[in-house]
Parts: C-alpha cells; sequence; structure tokens
C-alpha cells in the first residue's frame, strides 16, 4: 500500500509554472461554471447559446458548437443514434485540435443504488470512449472517470429530468504530456 | 488498547458479582414476535451531586424507547423518591403504576478524577434483583457509560446482546444537490457526538468499520483517481487500498479484519477482489463480462454475498470465500441489490427495485423467505446493528432535497428518524464498542 502522497501538489507546482497552462486551466473552471448554469438539454440547445462568439478550437467553441456530451436510456450503456451523431461532431473536432487530452465522465440518474451505479457510469464513460476510439482518436488520448449518480445536473422527480444525467460528458484537458 | 486510548476510555469496571442475583425472573420480552407490546420500565434519576445523574437516566431511557421494546414510565408518575440505590425499593410503589422493571443508579466522582457509576435493576412484580453492575470511566464518556448500562439492562430482559454503545459512520451531506458536498462522519448511534472525518474537499462515498480496529474502509476521488482507501480513525493516517489499474470500490473488511473486499472497474466490467493487509496478495474472486459489486462476508468468514447483472439486472448471489460455487439466490420481482450479511449469519438484507419503489428487505443465505421491511420512493443501503436485530438504511424523497438516516426493526415495526446535523446517507453500523 501506498501512502497518499503528495503528487496533486507536485503538479499544481509544475502548473504555476508555466501561463499557458494557467490560462487553459481557468477557461476549464470558467467552462465548468457555465454548464452548471445552462444546464443544456442536449446538445442541440447549446448551438443556440452564443454560437460564432466562441473561438474556434477553444473548450467553449467544443462545448457549445459541437456538445461536449450524450444521453443513455434507463439502465442503458448503448450509444444511441443521436449519441453517435454528437461523437462523430466530437471526433472530427477532437482530431482537428489534437492538443487535448480528453476525460470522459460517466454518469447515471438517481434511480439506482450508489456502487452499481459508479459501475454503470463507468460502463458509459467505457462505451463512448470505444465509440470516438473507433471514430480515429487515439485511446491513449482517452481517459475515463464514473461519478455515479453523486453529479446530476438536473434536479427534479421525473423521467424528463432523469434523462438529462443519465450522460457521458467530454472534458477537454490540458495538451499532451500534462 | 488502541481503541481505548482513541475513546479516551478507562472502562476498568466490570460487573460486580455481588450485586447481581441469578437469573429467574418474571420480566422478560420475546423480540421474535413480531410487534411487540413494550414492557414498561421506570428509570430514576441516578444519585449525584450534579446534573449528571439525570442526564445518564435520560440517555438509558432514550435508548431502551427507541428500541421500540421498552416504554419508559413517566417520572411525573413517580411514587417512591429513590435516597440508597443499595437497598431494595417499595415495589408496591412500582406495581401501583405499573411499571414492570426499575432501573435505580448512582454516578459519583473517585478520588483519580474518574466517574463511578453503579445501576442495579428490578423486576417489581417478583421482588427480585435482576442485575447490579459497577463502570468506572472518564467524565466525558459518560454518555458511553449510559449506554453500556442501556446495553446490560436490554440484554438481561430481552436475552439477546445490546447495540447501543457503537457507533455509525456514515457520509454527511451539504449544499445543493448538483453541488453536493459530502464528508465522512462518525457518531454514536443514537446521533450524538458527530464529528467529521474528512474536509468534504473529495467525494467520499460508502466508508465500513473494521470488526477489530478503530479504522474505516471508504472510497475517495481524490485527485480525481476513484480508489478504496483505509482511515486510522485515531491518527486521522489513510492510506491507498492496493495498487489496481483502474476504479476501485464498494470496499468491506473481511469479519477477522485482515482483508479488504472490493470491487475493481476496467473497462465495462466491475469484478470482485480481496486484498490481503498484511501480505498486500491481492486475489481476483469474480471473472465475468459484468458488473459484480457490494460484496459482503458472511460472519464466519466462510462465505460472500454480492450482486451482479450477469443475468441481465442486478440480483443477489453467494459464493464461497475463494469465489466457488456462484449462485443466484434472489428471485423474485424486480431487481436486487446491496446484499449484506447479517451478524448472526441467519439473514442477509438488501435493497430491492420494484414498481418504481425502492424497498428494504431480507431473505435467508438460501432466497427462501423474502421480507420487505420498508419500502417507498427511495430506500438504500441498509447496515446491521451488531446484534442482528435492527437495520439502518437511508432514505431519499423525490426533488431537491437529500438523503436521511433511519433505523427499522428487523420485523419491519418500529421505523425511526436517526437525527444528524444534515443529510446523510451510506450509514456503517460499528461493532460493539470495547
Amino acid at each position: 500500500m501506498s501512502r497518499t502522497g503528495t503528487p496533486a501538489m507536485s503538479r499544481m507546482q509544475t502548473l504555476a509554472r508555466n501561463p499557458a497552462v494557467i490560462a487553459l486551466t481557468l477557461a476549464l473552471a470558467l467552462a465548468g461554471c457555465a454548464n452548471k448554469k445552462n444546464l443544456p438539454n442536449n446538445a442541440g440547445d447549446l448551438g443556440l447559446n452564443g454560437a460564432g462568439s466562441a473561438t474556434p478550437g477553444s473548450t467553449q467553441d467544443f462545448t457549445v458548437n459541437v456538445g461536449d456530451r450524450i444521453f443513455f436510456d434507463t439502465d442503458s450503456t448503448s450509444i444511441r443514434a443521436d449519441a453517435q451523431q454528437t461523437l462523430d461532431r466530437q471526433a472530427q473536432w477532437l482530431q482537428r485540435y489534437p492538443k487535448y487530452a480528453i476525460t470522459i465522465e460517466g454518469h447515471a440518474d438517481e434511480r439506482g443504488t450508489r456502487e452499481y451505479n459508479l459501475a454503470l457510469g463507468a460502463r458509459r464513460a467505457a462505451a463512448t470512449k470505444d465509440y470516438l476510439s473507433s471514430r480515429g482518436i487515439p485511446a491513449n488520448r482517452l481517459k475515463t472517470i464514473s461519478y455515479g449518480k453523486e453529479r446530476p445536473v438536473a434536479v427534479c422527480d421525473d423521467i424528463s429530468c432523469w434523462s438529462q444525467n443519465r450522460r457521458a460528458v467530454t472534458v477537454l484537458g490540458g495538451g499532451a504530456g500534462m | 488498547m488502541i481503541r481505548r486510548s482513541f475513546l479516551g476510555l478507562m472502562m476498568g469496571g466490570a460487573s460486580v458479582a455481588a450485586l447481581t442475583s441469578p437469573a429467574h425472573a418474571l420480566v422478560e420480552i420475546n423480540i421474535n414476535k413480531g410487534n411487540v407490546e413494550p414492557l414498561p420500565i421506570a428509570i430514576t434519576d441516578f444519585l449525584s451531586n450534579n446534573e449528571l445523574g439525570p442526564q445518564i437516566s435520560q440517555v438509558i431511557a432514550a435508548d431502551l424507547q427507541r428500541s421500540g421494546l421498552f416504554a419508559p414510565v413517566n417520572r411525573q408518575a413517580f411514587i417512591e423518591k429513590i435516597t440508597d440505590p443499595g437497598k431494595a425499593p417499595r415495589f408496591e410503589d412500582w406495581k401501583a403504576i405499573n411499571a414492570q422493571a426499575l432501573v435505580v443508579g448512582r454516578v459519583s466522582r473517585e478520588g483519580d478524577g474518574r466517574l463511578r457509576a453503579e445501576f442495579r435493576l428490578w423486576d417489581t412484580y417478583a421482588g427480585s434483583q435482576m442485575s447490579g453492575q459497577q463502570f468506572f470511566t472518564q467524565p466525558e464518556n459518560w454518555r458511553r457509560l449510559a449506554h453500556i448500562i442501556a446495553d446490560a439492562i436490554y440484554e438481561r430482559i430481552t436475552g439477546e446482546k445490546g447495540y447501543f454503545d457503537t457507533r455509525v459512520v456514515f457520509v454527511s451531506e451539504s449544499g445543493p444537490k448538483t453541488a453536493r458536498q459530502r464528508q465522512l462522519a462518525i457518531m454514536d448511534q443514537d446521533g450524538f457526538n458527530v464529528r467529521m472525518l474528512t474536509n468534504g474537499k473529495d467525494l467520499v462515498l460508502t466508508p465500513r468499520f473494521s470488526p477489530s480496529r478503530q479504522e474505516v474502509t471508504y472510497m475517495s476521488f481524490e485527485g480525481n483517481q476513484p480508489r478504496v482507501y483505509l482511515l486510522q480513525l485515531e491518527t486521522g493516517q489513510r492510506e491507498v487500498v492496493g495498487n489496481f489499474p483502474g476504479m476501485t470500490f464498494s470496499p468491506r473488511f473481511s469479519p477477522d479484519g485482515q482483508k479488504v473486499i472490493m470491487s475493481l472497474q476496467q473497462e465495462g466490467n466491475a469484478n470482485i477482489y480481496t486484498m490481503d493487509l498484511r501480505s498486500r496478495t491481492t486475489t481476483r474472486l469474480t471473472s465475468t463480462a459484468a458488473i459484480d459489486t457490494a460484496p459482503s462476508y458472511s460472519p464466519d468468514g466462510g462465505r460472500i454475498t454480492f450482486e451482479s447483472d450477469r443475468g441481465g439486472k442486478q440480483q443477489i448471489y453467494v459464493m464461497g470465500a475463494d469465489g466457488s460455487g456462484q449462485s443466484r439466490i434472489s428471485f423474485g420481482d424486480g431487481s436486487y441489490s446491496t446484499p449484506v450479511w447479517s451478524p448472526r449469519g441467519d439473514l442477509i438484507a438488501f435493497t430491492k427495485q420494484s414498481g418504481g419503489k425502492f424497498s428494504i428487505g431480507v431473505m435467508k443465505p438460501d432466497g427462501s423467505g423474502e421480507r420487505v421491511l420498508t419500502s417507498g420512493f427511495h430506500n438504500e443501503g441498509p447496515t446491521w446493528a451488531p446484534n442482528g436485530r435492527v437495520l439502518m438504511f437511508f432514505r431519499q424523497a423525490a426533488g431537491a432535497g437529500g438523503p436521511q438516516l433511519y433505523s427499522i426493526d428487523l420485523t419491519g415495526y418500529n421505523e425511526q428518524l436517526v437525527k444528524t446535523p444534515g443529510y446523510a446517507s451510506d450509514p456503517a453500523w460499528s461493532p460493539l464498542l470495547e
């Protein structure tokens, strides 16, 4: 067993020496905030929201003009037809901008047990990774993480709402080697 | 030793043989009967020269009342005023107010600063003493003293071990659902003495007590690497369990405390592994293209129950501790998850999803005798009191609120909210403290 050490801290120090990375980190943080406030219902809605104002190749461009998330049916990990379109757009964009590392976050709705949903979110992230990989994104650019049902974006008590939480979100990280 | 230093407790006392009389009394509760009529019991203020006497009596009364098996008699009705707990009470005065059992006691300060507490339990109708014990402890542990006395009363009258001198580790939740902060927390089983164990920076889930040490295993997303950890309660020291190539989750201890059993996620599949904490050896127990998780050992360590969706949806399975003979035991409507083997070995508690509802239930280890104890929008994650008679779980209403902890008797009666400072989930009951 290893003691939990300080890799995170040493990475922060590395970041601090690199102004470009700091700027990128800030942009990511801002994009994260925007996501929470806007709660997009689907990728299409995002297109109405400031399309064209985002700098091509920016994380905002990806979120707004490409669509950073796909949705799943209840207890399913199949990539639906609408999700395939989103992922095809993502793959094209990610091939054009290879500087980004990619983390795919898998999520589940609240209508399941906690541990199973962690595994279900991981399955969704893995299915998304496999799809992007099949569209030419190198697997070593694609990390996955599952948050289970612990990070909902929509709060309500009906099926239409839960469907927004059953999602895989493609999150852009720093350049290769980060 | 370690346990004591963490608790700051010197429970030097033991039962005083001279105070105890043999056990043939009229007062008893058969707790296997279902919805029992609570036993009327008079719990008098312990004599003391400060507030501690009445406070200890209140904690004892609250414990016994919450069990659903006892009905403390209204103290306004008391006729006799106890002035010497060492002398036999006037039984007629207690029978007159229908108190079938009577608790008297005294708490005082020793020369070395410790508290000394003694109590006697009387059967008022038989006119005989059922129990008498004394304990010593540091003053700050006075609530534990009261819980230990409540356990002694519970055990003497029901014939079952008590569960009041125990703790619960859980996930304390705060903030809106879309940005929920989660901290590990520990409290006494009655909701007092809450202490946060993590600072809320990282997502933490599913704590479980070690059966033999002041130690908790849990899952943390520290550094965006979801993994299983060990946390020493005395020192706060943490360590990662194992070096696995993927998310580890759903940890529990083996009954001897020497292993952690957990799931390892690789791509779309989760399989069950153990890690020996001394040798660091890891062993793979399941090997399917499915989600195998929520493992729980039988109390003798010989078998493991777990959930798997290998058959299409979540169902409960049982296997040997070496992974042999994996067989499904749940066959009712819906899906079954989070199996937890009772400390008595006779039952497996579970979460069941059926007809849009989430229920807590129990079944025998062969899958027979399924009983649902409580059902609603969302009930999840049962944990057993160490005597195997009471379960705790968490319940969530629809919408924006958060989960809360509840306890329920094995019979399905006496459902009670367990008060916590905020929202709470993933309760795990400790063994009886020592």
